[in-house]
């Protein structure tokens, strides 16, 4: 049973039906979504109160989505705590800086990498909040309440992955 | 009414129970493979589609559970709403910062975890930012573009017309029948 966790990976099929019993626990437990956007504008006005609290009660985000520590703040360090000890047991961890199917294209330049990736963050967050959720808040737990606001929007999350990382291997790495 | 509501309302109760459903899915994202860079970058190349089949389980799954459950009464469901303005452009913008950056909000924290640091101070630095542009833009986006389109129904249900039970049956045989041609198609 142990050598079972400490497989370096679990069959897709068998990590997404156990997300699948997750988001069901969610709902029951947590009367929530299984999302993790919104942990993110949290800690960012979390981040702002500590600088400026005026600023935080002028915005009007903020009054709908509450920075404070609570259930869908906690899944984010939950996710790095779960991916480490997941990483641990089948002695994946390690650390670096550039993915080496990047690296292979682009070079390992660390600084290059790191900029291309805030970059990325940046739109991510900025599209995350735009359209109300993530690939877990929409893709998973929105589609699987057959909202089509959610089957949609994984759509879309889709199709400008994919055309993008088209662009960026396909035709500048190609 | 569901039944766990007392649950729901104990603050202290739900912040340890973030944190276990967040290591429980951290530790199923990196048993599923998604935390990789290239497992997700490849999926958007069409050439492995480990995140697909991860995705299709888990909604097969939810989707049945969530709607049993409901059906008992033991949960409430919160399908979003949405608009054109904000699900397809949101959407779109997100894609394109899924690609350039490999991951998405949930699995770069589990990237982080299994010591991806590009994750760190790339993708999650990037998402604080991009939230909080977010919430600068906010009260301007409200009443303009995030209204725009609105879709015609909340759910798949209620646009088709159907019975829920048989929606979901035909999205159940819909989502093994992908499966399927994804496995005959050598995937």
């Amino acid at each position: 049973m142990f050598e079972y966790f400490m497989q370096a990976t679990w069959s897709p099929y068998v990590a997404g039906a156990s997300i699948g019993v997750l988001i069901c626990l969610s709902f029951l437990l947590a009367d929530r979504p299984l999302g993790c956007s919104s942990a993110f504008i949290k800690a960012r006005g979390m981040i702002e109160k500590s600088v400026s609290a005026e600023s935080v009660k002028k915005k009007e985000y903020y009054r709908d989505v509450i920075p404070q520590v609570d259930w869908s703040f906690m899944i984010i360090p939950g996710v790095i705590i779960g991916a480490f000890i997941s990483a641990m047991l089948s002695g994946q961890f390690h650390l670096y800086w550039v993915p080496s199917m990047w690296g292979n294209v682009f070079g390992y330049n660390a600084a290059i990498r790191i900029f291309w990736a805030l970059a990325g963050g940046i739109l991510l967050g900025l599209g995350a909040r735009w359209a109300g959720g993530c690939t877990s808040g929409h893709g998973l737990s929105g589609s699987s309440q057959l909202s089509l606001a959610s089957i949609v929007t994984a759509a879309c999350f889709f199709a400008g992955g994919i055309a993008t990382a088209f662009v960026i291997f396909g035709i500048i790495g190609g | 009414m569901p039944m766990l509501t007392p649950l729901h309302q104990k603050k202290s109760a739900q912040i340890v129970l973030g944190l276990l459903t967040g290591i429980a899915f951290g530790f199923l994202l990196q048993k599923g493979g998604v935390t990789e860079y290239s497992v997700i970058v490849n999926q958007l190349l069409l050439v492995d589609f480990t995140v697909m089949k991860l995705m299709l389980s888990a909604v097969m799954v939810a989707m049945l559970g969530l709607h049993i459950m409901k059906y008992y009464g033991y949960v409430q469901l919160h399908p979003a709403e949405g608009t054109i303005g904000a699900n397809v452009i949101g959407g779109l913008i997100f894609g394109v910062g899924f690609a350039l950056l490999g991951y998405c909000p949930g699995t770069v924290a589990g990237a982080v975890g299994t010591g991806a640091l590009d994750a760190l101070f790339g993708g999650m630095a990037g998402l604080v930012i991009g939230t909080g542009i977010f919430a600068d833009l906010y009260p301007r986006l409200k009443t303009g573009i995030l209204k725009k389109g609105p879709f015609p129904s909340v759910t798949v249900q209620e646009f088709l017309h159907l019975p829920v039970g048989i929606v979901i049956v035909f999205m159940e045989v819909a989502m093994i029948a992908f499966l399927v041609l994804l496995q005959y198609l050598g995937h």
